[in-house]
């Protein structure tokens, strides 16, 4: 604890000291919050690559996710401090665009990482997880493993907020594609007509929620034996509840994230397969970014083929399955966050 | 001079004038008559009915319309399992709310409590035992801080539990790192700390002891706050703390006892958390001071204080839940709960206006 809070000091310290080292080039990053461990490594490749760069960096973040008020005040302050680029992971991606324009009127060049804006353009870029591909994996390798039994399995899905966010979306419609189940309107879940799929219900992304959901949809059909959930700690949570009824061997559990309590789950069988994101590497592109679009004015161009720069997916299972890519929880365990 | 009108008016004269008086005791007359006035007394004598009657109809409406699917013994205990928490944290809720508070830091106060407990066992490496304890006494002393600012500073409840709330979350986050303990690793180091999640099988019905801890202590609330005189002494401070301390109560040590209370059963909430969900989540449950209110509310206790009874918390915990597994199961969207919740509490409170005017 002592030496944590010493830690802590000395970051400070430092944080105090490179403005004078390097003030003539500042950049924002900010994030939904600074508690969840996905933003703290955010933070941490941001501000490993800014140091390298020469680049002064502040970080802002919400009080808690949804926290609109402080990321717009955060904008401005980025503005008022003549940033030359900010790397922003919204909140609200519809609320947050005037105040994003404003900055891009000032010539500042602001890449959303993880969470593209809607409209996607009111960006200059964004930085991130393919998550319907993500989604897809773990359906294809949900798919395989079950094998002939694919054919009459009963899927649970856990998903993330009644308001269908755009990450929780392209996951799960991605899962279902991937699993080979004919999507309704891809904008949406919920509007499938395959029987296979015994229900979807909310978690909130914590164990608790996935618990909660996992029981709701037991309740409507016991002998579920696919789950997938929008997250490890949800999956963490829908294990509980199977647990409780005694399933908890005969039901196969999918998650997307790749943090580490994640990775060791996959280790120890409790969920099937997850598929990896990497935020420490979104940061550090973006600062790149910035740097480059501050030396030479060139803006960073998206994958092709996609609407975004694609920063990898990586299935982590160690039951790999002919046809899908995946790789052992050893190569996850070294590259995942939190 | 008086001597003597004493014994020319002696004490016998005293008891013939009592005997010659009216024998009946002094009772208020009820010139009101009709179904409304007899139902609005009933409902005044027992506080706890009103909900208790909504409950047992929405547990036969939904069984009329989903029958075993959700008139199962397996259904029926897992909307207890699913209240558990709420139903714990309302027991805590509710006392505060009779004194005419209010707690708004009780679900900050479960998630550090826990964290503690998971923490002191994996980071310091204590015995499970200790660090349980030691998560006891931080949400008792959480309390504490609670009932000090309101009993001797003075300030209001909603603002000192305002602050606390976001306080305690704070130091949770950054105590906690936010890093979760897995289920798996306290399952094999620290299997007490999940004690609250071991199963009772009656028949198909499932009882985990973080229900039976929940029934029990409702019970012992509810005993202890109609049969003792602390109990009687927390409805009096909250119906006027002016005549309650005119009338030799100590006000503040009431106070403060019944916010360290709240802190002590909240910090059990955590313990009971960790054996549902398995693992020690730092970001799970914050939104338990809001249920539990509704919980509170829904219960038919008064949010001015000095009414109701913490049975009916319990049966406003099972209300809720009934709805929500209720709902889902029929296949509604989830907002159609939240809106019919919504309605409930409103209603909640205007039979609670309705129910106070009988003393009017």
């Amino acid at each position: 604890m002592i030496r944590k809070l010493l830690a802590t000091g000395s970051v400070l310290a430092a944080m105090a000291a490179t403005p004078a080292v390097a003030a003539d080039m500042s950049a924002c990053l900010i994030t939904k919050t600074d508690t969840n461990p996905f933003f703290v490594k955010m933070k941490e490749g941001a501000t490993a690559k800014a140091e390298e760069l020469g680049i002064e960096l502040k970080s802002f973040a919400g009080k808690v996710d949804g926290d609109h008020e402080t990321q717009v005040a955060a904008i401005e302050t980025c503005i008022a401090d003549g940033a030359k680029g900010i790397l922003l992971t919204a909140s609200d991606t519809s609320s947050i665009v005037p105040a994003v324009k404003q900055a891009r009127d000032k010539g500042i060049l602001v890449i959303a990482l993880d969470t593209p804006l809607s409209p996607v353009d009111a960006a200059d870029a964004t930085f991130a997880t393919d998550n319907f591909k993500a989604g897809e994996l773990i359906g294809q390798w949900a798919a395989a493993t079950l094998g002939d039994q694919a054919a009459d399995a009963k899927i649970a899905m856990l998903d993330l907020a009644i308001s269908q966010p755009t990450v929780g979306v392209l996951r799960d419609q991605g899962f279902l594609q991937g699993f080979g189940i004919e999507l309704g309107d891809p904008n949406k879940w919920g509007d499938e007509t395959d029987p296979r799929v015994v229900g979807h219900d909310v978690t909130q992304g914590n164990e608790e929620g996935g618990r909660r959901a996992m029981e709701n949809l037991l309740a409507q059909d016991p002998m579920i034996n696919v789950v997938y959930t929008i997250n490890e700690p949800a999956a963490a949570g829908a294990y509980e509840a199977l647990k409780g009824i005694g399933r908890e061997n005969d039901v196969l559990i999918v998650s997307v994230d790749g943090g580490c309590p994640g990775v060791q789950n996959v280790k120890d069988g409790v969920i099937g397969a997850t598929s990896q994101q990497y935020p420490l590497l979104m940061a550090s592109k973006g600062i790149e970014a910035i740097k480059a679009w501050a030396d030479t004015g060139e803006k960073p161009e998206p994958t092709p083929g996609k609407d975004f720069f694609d920063t990898g997916v990586a299935l982590v299972t160690d039951k790999p399955v002919d046809g899908v890519e995946s790789i052992d929880t050893a190569e996850g365990t070294d590259l995942c966050w939190g | 001079m008086t001597s003597d009108t004493k014994t020319a008016n002696g004490p016998a004269d005293y008891e013939s004038a009592l005997t010659s008086g009216p024998q009946a005791v002094a009772a208020f007359d009820d010139h009101r008559h009709g179904w409304g006035q007899k139902i609005q007394h009933t409902l005044h004598q027992t506080p706890s009915l009103v909900p208790l009657i909504v409950l047992v109809l929405s547990v036969i409406v939904f069984g009329l319309l989903l029958g075993t699917k959700f008139f199962s013994p397996f259904a029926l205990t897992l909307i207890l399992q699913q209240v558990q928490i709420v139903g714990i944290v309302a027991a805590a809720q509710s006392v505060v709310i009779l004194t005419a508070g209010i707690d708004l830091s009780v679900g900050a106060i479960m998630v550090l409590s826990s964290v503690v407990m998971g923490q002191f066992t994996f980071r310091y490496g204590l015995p499970a035992e200790l660090a349980i304890g030691a998560g006891l006494i931080c949400g008792t002393l959480c309390g504490y801080l609670n009932g000090f600012l309101v009993a001797f500073v003075k300030l209001p409840p909603f603002i000192v539990t305002l602050g606390m709330w976001q306080i305690v979350l704070a130091t949770n986050f950054l105590y906690s790192a936010n890093e979760t303990i897995r289920s798996q690793d306290i399952a094999e180091h620290a299997p007490l700390l999940q004690f609250f999640g071991s199963k009772v099988n009656v028949g198909g019905a499932i009882f985990t002891y973080g229900v039976i801890f929940m029934v029990v202590l409702v019970l012992v609330l509810a005993y202890a706050l109609r049969q003792t005189a602390w109990g009687r002494h927390v409805y009096a401070v909250g119906d006027d703390p002016e005549a309650a301390k005119l009338s030799g109560v100590q006000v503040k040590k009431v106070l403060i006892s019944v916010y360290m209370l709240s802190g002590l059963i909240c910090a059990f909430a955590g313990w009971a958390m960790i054996g549902r969900i398995g693992s020690v989540s730092p970001t799970t449950g914050q939104l338990a001071n809001i249920e539990s209110i509704t919980a509170v509310v829904i219960g038919g206790i008064s949010l001015f204080g000095g009414r109701g009874s913490v049975l009916g918390t319990l049966f406003g915990a099972l209300i809720v839940g009934v709805f929500t597994l209720g709902l889902r199961l029929l296949g509604a969207d989830a907002q159609w709960t939240y809106l019919l919740i919504g309605l409930l509490i409103i209603a909640a409170v205007a039979v609670d206006q309705w129910i106070r005017k009988v003393s009017v």
